[in-house]
């Protein structure tokens, strides 16, 4: 496991904010960290990149302790925090320019690295304006590119796409995708259910520091239950008919019945037929598949 | 340290200041504004207070380096604030996720601070070459004058820069910044400290700011010197020693983790 979290546990004051968190991310692998406002997302990800130190358990990045061997951790990691670390004063190929200089790649180094990151990020055109007349999707991408000079083995990204706009946060997630595809080990915290379904291998659900659900999204999805398909009728009379021949079923509106399904064509042709030959028809029918947002709202309530 | 970590912590030292001293180049107003405030101070001494204080000699040579402490007061704000920045935007969190020594970025801070009042004080010294300063030094007189006035600028940066490192955000720097544009008043850097209530006037007489100013004036308009230069300057190393240390504990409380 290339990063590892054993019983992290953090407290300010007498409010404990983490409760014993554990994580395992094998290398190359994807975990979003999912939860709600104060969760404890940003906490986990501060521990995780040296900036502080939990109250008790421990973590390893690539095999170094995050607390006594923080120098070797900080050799194999990068961070994007929550809130851009952006020089608005600086154009975005100063800002990249002096991350390369800080990770000693050299005059040449650093400006062949600069030059491909801002060919990566699109930022080329806009690479002599400052920072500040940049848009937050184009801010948001500098720092990430910021964050990517020394190619790190481990990537933390707190909220990488938060306050982005549609076209900005699909620019990401193909950025993001790039670097899965090249190896990195990215940690992701989010607040967007479809953000973690579409790119983490993995899910923790944390809410008031402790993890209430890890899986897939697949999995977590099944947890709050299966595909169900949901039928609308015309009249009481048409209802009874209907779960005579049915048997399970709930009723989950007035007139309206779910029913669970495997989500196939062929089931559902099944279900119609079934009805038809009872003589009844349903008025609408519609598919319904647990989101993640089913699962955030059952298990962070 | 190995030679490797020393010509490392050198190497990212240089990329700070050069960056710091991008960003203060590029924050054209708050230059103009700590060369304009004190040209302003310096006229309205001049012009309007002026007639009234007595300092035996005409009072713009008497106020000059006053005016001149005052204009590095207004430039240790500005390090101030540039430092809480820093502190309190993700600025600070990337560069401690990197493999380097991020005190170095305070160390950035006060080198273009040091850059920026020298540019601001040569600055004031021509607008009071206007406004009639005739100073009467020989070339030694300005280099001890200039030396003394850039250790006193170099102790102030890194006392601004631990005020920074505190200041929980930039208003607060600025706010906690204001003793230091206050301290020049409370010294002979106006008025004679014999004019003052006599509960002030140990404290004006042996306050840094007056032996800097009795120094500074003493080598550029020729009145006796007398044991302030040693004072001043005794006061300058003390206050350096103090605000390295001060600002070094501060940085590690305030990253501490
Ligand atoms: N330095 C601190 N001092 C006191 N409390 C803190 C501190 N840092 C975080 N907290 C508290 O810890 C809890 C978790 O915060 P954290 O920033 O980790 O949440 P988060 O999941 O990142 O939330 P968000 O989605 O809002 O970013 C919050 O209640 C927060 O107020
Ligand atoms: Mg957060």
């Amino acid at each position: 496991m290339i990063v590892e979290a054993t019983a992290l546990r953090k407290s300010y004051g007498a409010t404990e904010v983490l409760s014993g968190i554990d994580l395992a991310l094998p290398e190359g692998s994807v975990l979003a960290l999912l939860g709600p406002n104060g969760a404890g997302k940003t906490t986990t990800v501060r521990i995780l990149s040296t900036l502080i130190r939990p109250n008790a358990g421990s973590a390893t990045i690539a095999g170094y302790d995050v607390v006594r061997q923080a120098a070797q951790v900080r050799g194999v990691i990068s961070l994007t925090g929550q809130y851009a670390a952006v020089d608005e004063n600086q154009t975005g190929r100063e800002n990249l320019a002096m991350v390369g200089r800080l990770m000693h790649l050299g005059r040449r180094g650093a400006d062949r690295r600069t030059g491909e990151l801002l060919e990566q990020f699109g930022l080329t055109d806009a690479m002599h304006r400052r920072v500040k007349t940049y848009s937050g999707g184009m801010r948001r991408r500098l720092d990430l590119a910021m964050s990517l000079v020394a190619r790190p083995q481990v990537i933390f990204l707190d909220e990488p796409t938060t306050g982005l706009d549609p076209a900005s946060r699909s620019t990401m997630w193909e950025a993001i995708g790039e670097l899965v595809r090249d190896g990195t080990t990215i940690l992701l915290t989010t607040q967007y259910l479809e953000e973690a379904d579409r790119l983490a291998d993995r899910i923790v659900l944390l809410d008031h520091g402790r993890i209430v659900a890890d899986g897939t999204a697949d999995a977590l999805k099944a947890q709050v239950g299966g595909e169900r398909v949901e039928l609308q009728f015309a009249s009481e009379p048409e209802v009874r008919k209907a779960t005579d021949v049915l048997g399970a079923v709930a009723v989950v509106g007035p007139l309206r019945l779910s029913v669970p399904s495997d989500g196939t064509a062929v089931h559902l042709h099944h279900l119609l037929d079934l009805l038809r030959d009872n003589g009844t028809v349903p008025e609408r029918v519609s598919a319904h598949r647990p989101t993640l947002d089913d699962v955030f709202l059952a298990l962070t309530a | 340290m190995s030679h490797h970590s020393v010509a490392a912590a050198l190497s990212d030292t240089a990329t700070m200041i050069d960056r710091s001293v991008r960003l203060a180049r590029r924050n054209v107003d708050t230059v103009f504004v700590s060369i304009l405030l004190p040209v302003l101070m310096m006229a309205l001494f001049v012009y309007v207070f002026g007639g009234a204080i007595n300092t035996g000699t005409a009072y713009i040579n008497y106020v000059v380096p006053g005016i001149l402490l005052l204009t590095t007061g207004y430039g240790a704000a500005t390090t101030a604030m540039a430092v809480a920045d820093d502190m309190n935007s993700g600025m600070i969190d990337r560069l401690r996720s990197l493999p380097i020594r991020s005190f170095a970025v305070l160390t950035g801070h006060v080198a273009a601070s040091v850059a920026r009042n020298a540019l601001s004080t040569t600055l004031v010294i021509l607008a009071s070459f206007a406004m009639g300063f005739r100073p009467n030094a020989t070339a030694g007189d300005w280099l001890a004058a200039i030396g003394l006035l850039l250790l006193y600028v170099v102790a102030l940066s890194w006392l601004a820069a631990g005020l920074g490192v505190v200041a929980r955000s930039v208003e607060s720097a600025s706010t906690l910044s204001f003793f230091m544009l206050f301290l020049p008043y409370l010294s002979s850097a106006f008025v004679q400290p014999g004019t003052m209530p006599s509960w002030l006037q140990p404290i004006s007489a042996h306050q840094p700011i007056t032996y800097v100013v009795e120094a500074v004036r003493g080598f550029l308009t020729g009145v006796p010197v007398g044991n302030s230069a040693t004072f001043a300057l005794a006061w300058c190393v003390g206050l350096l020693v103090f605000s390295v240390a001060l600002a070094s504990s501060l940085y590690r409380q305030r990253t501490r983790r």
